[in-house]
């Protein structure tokens, strides 16, 4: 009996299984993507020297306080006591690397956690209740996508001072999260008039069950794929600002400070640029393939 | 009378919008007994929808409004009540099943969570018993292999699947009224007819009250009881199923029988009324259909007629319409 009605049941559908969520749906769809383990491989790389940057290289050897740096190993090319060659300050790049990927990636995954949240919070309240909220709101969102960038940090960082990665952090926290924002009010908009939520409120859900339950699983998903490739986005956003001398500040350092002191010895010892630089480059890169991987796969109307 | 489920009562819907007002629904009175079957007909924008939503009290406001009139569940008034009692008299005492339900249903819950979510809430069940109880409505829907479908989201079930499951969700908690606006629009024949099986058993099984909204009227013959043909917001004409077919009293009802196709007759070009229904911003002066209506006189096109009664419980917006009652030959 129960054999006959498993039978019906295989014709109909594709493919019955007993209970399944979204996450295990998208990471069935992900374990057969080339993009995502590519990603996933640069990834774990990128994980692996921020988490334990100590397995692969020799904190003493980034700081001349340590006695690690000395000006007389200047710009020198690679050897076997320095791998890839050391900067302006004799120390070596290869450490300084390995050790400055933990203030950018940081920063790129708070700012993208931070924009996420907030802009999807906002985005989500201005597109549910419309009219005046979403004017005020939407208003508020262009101020600040209003902002030049560039210009708009400047200023914010000279007026903040916090130490360490959270001033920068802050400034391209705020300066970004109306981009989440704003797709989440639009995807929101979308679902509200989706018979899902008329049906919902049929049932007798409630505003808030509404918006948590039925509408943020369905705008939330491009704002996501939009964060992981932000975030890629964010760390050289960090470089950029530090570059100009107003991300991390010495004694602190990140690719960005690399980047910006390479600027002088380019020419003598180009490997003072091109390892950070490569580094972070491959890094944004992992990201926004991981991003596009992840929204293929969180849609599952794509699902083949 | 006394197992009246709901009686709206000249239940008036008005949409505010930058053209104007629009009366979308204007003054419609009908009632819904225990284990009965009211058929709304009408074409499009005829109101019937906004009715539905009205009496669900989901409209959206603004730009709606409901400017007059009464809905009673269960002689309990529902127009002006507070929205968090409103929230409990949805899902529990009254329901709607909408057209489309891939577009009802939502994509990224799987339909057994968007059930058993409702038992969890309303009915405060475990998680298992939630289960339990999923599984049991849609298998009185008749979904086939329902323990192992349960895990499915809506985008991998048929057409005719996936209306089983709205049913089984709207079902789920019992409710005394259900309302189902145009459950078969989007579905091939033989799985209309599937469909209105299935609501006229469930409505047999547990005298709910059902509300079937629908433009066709082939689809209600045998499973309506009553019926209410709208036109532009205005109840045309309102009767027992039976006694509208075969001695329709008013030219509109007449135009809407004709125009069904017959098997067992030969013609050729099938009948069809003229025009389109009158914008709701723009309507004729006097009779609403006199732009249409092939027996329009001059009192037509001056004023308005009233709900005539020629019966008892038969009642028809016609100037004419003892007239046309007594003329209609037998369908």
């Amino acid at each position: 009996m129960s054999d006959v009605q498993l039978d019906v049941a295989t014709s109909i559908g594709d493919d019955p299984v007993a209970s399944r969520t979204l996450l295990s749906d998208a990471w069935y769809d992900l374990k057969r993507s080339k993009v995502f383990w590519f990603s996933a491989a640069l990834l774990v790389f990128v994980a692996l020297i921020v988490l334990f940057p100590g397995l692969i290289a020799d904190k003493a050897k980034t700081s001349s306080l340590t006695g690690g740096c000395n000006l007389t190993n200047a710009l020198l090319g690679p050897s076997s006591q320095f791998v890839l060659g050391t900067d302006q300050q004799g120390c070596d790049v290869w450490a300084l690397s390995v050790y400055g990927a933990r203030p950018s990636v940081a920063v790129g995954v708070i700012a993208a956690v931070g924009t996420t949240v907030i802009g999807a919070s906002l985005g989500l309240i201005a597109g549910f209740y419309g009219g005046k909220t979403d004017s005020i709101l939407s208003r508020i969102f262009d101020i600040f996508l209003g902002v030049p960038y560039i210009i708009g940090a400047i200023v914010l960082l000279s007026v903040i001072t916090l130490p360490g990665i959270w001033g920068v952090t802050l400034a391209i926290t705020l300066l970004s999260w109306p981009v989440a924002a704003r797709m989440v009010r639009a995807k929101t908009i979308e679902a509200r008039g989706q018979d899902y939520v008329l049906a919902a409120r049929a049932l007798g859900a409630d505003n808030r069950r509404i918006m948590l339950r039925h509408i943020l699983p369905n705008a939330i998903g491009p704002s996501i794929v939009v964060a992981v490739i932000s975030l890629g986005l964010f760390i050289g956003a960090e470089a950029t600002l530090s570059y100009l001398g107003l991300g991390i500040r010495p004694p602190d350092f990140s690719w960005g400070t690399m980047i910006s002191d390479a600027q002088n010895t380019f020419f003598a010892a180009p490997w003072t640029l091109f390892v950070p630089a490569g580094l972070l480059t491959i890094t944004v890169l992992a990201f926004v393939l991981l991003g596009e991987a992840v929204s293929d796969a969180l849609d599952p109307k794509l699902r083949k | 009378m006394s197992d009246t489920l709901l009686a709206v009562d000249e239940l008036k819907v008005e949409f505010h919008t930058r053209d104007g007002s629009a009366r979308a629904v204007d003054g419609v009175s009908f009632t819904v007994e225990r284990g009965e079957t009211l058929a709304i007909l009408g074409e499009s924008g005829s109101g019937k929808s906004v009715t539905a939503q009205a009496i669900m009290g989901i409209l959206d406001t603004p730009p709606a409004e409901i400017t007059g009139g009464s809905v009673k569940l269960r002689g309990r008034e529902l127009i002006g009540l507070e929205e968090s009692e409103y929230r409990k008299v949805r899902g529990k005492q009254i329901a709607m099943i909408f057209q489309d339900a891939l577009s009802a249903l939502n994509p990224v819950i799987s339909v057994g969570e968007q059930i058993s979510e409702m038992f969890r809430i309303h009915e405060g069940l475990s998680k298992s018993d939630a289960k339990t109880a999923t599984i049991d409505v849609l298998k009185r829907v008749k979904i086939p292999g329902a323990d192992v479908r349960y895990g499915n989201y809506p985008h991998e079930f048929s057409g005719g699947m996936r209306q089983r499951i709205m049913i089984a969700m709207m079902i789920a908690l019992k409710p005394a009224v259900l309302i189902a606006d145009e459950p078969t629009t989007a579905l091939d024949v033989t799985v209309q007819a599937q469909i209105m099986d299935l609501l006229s058993a469930l409505k047999e099984e547990t005298q709910m009250g059902l509300i079937l909204i629908t433009h066709d009227l082939g689809v209600v013959a045998d499973v309506a009881q009553k019926v209410m043909v709208m036109y532009s917001g205005r109840t045309f004409e309102q009767g027992p199923i039976n006694e509208i077919y075969t001695h329709t009293a008013n030219p509109y009802t007449r135009g809407l029988l004709e125009s069904i196709p017959k098997l067992d007759e030969r013609i050729g070009r099938l009948p069809a009324i003229k025009g389109l229904p009158p914008s709701l911003f723009n309507r004729p002066k006097g009779c609403l259909f006199n732009p249409r209506c092939p027996q329009a006189t001059d009192q037509c096109r001056d004023g308005e007629p009233d709900l005539v009664f020629v019966q008892p419980d038969h009642g028809s917006r016609c100037w004419f319409a003892q007239e046309v009652f007594a003329s209609d030959i037998k369908h």
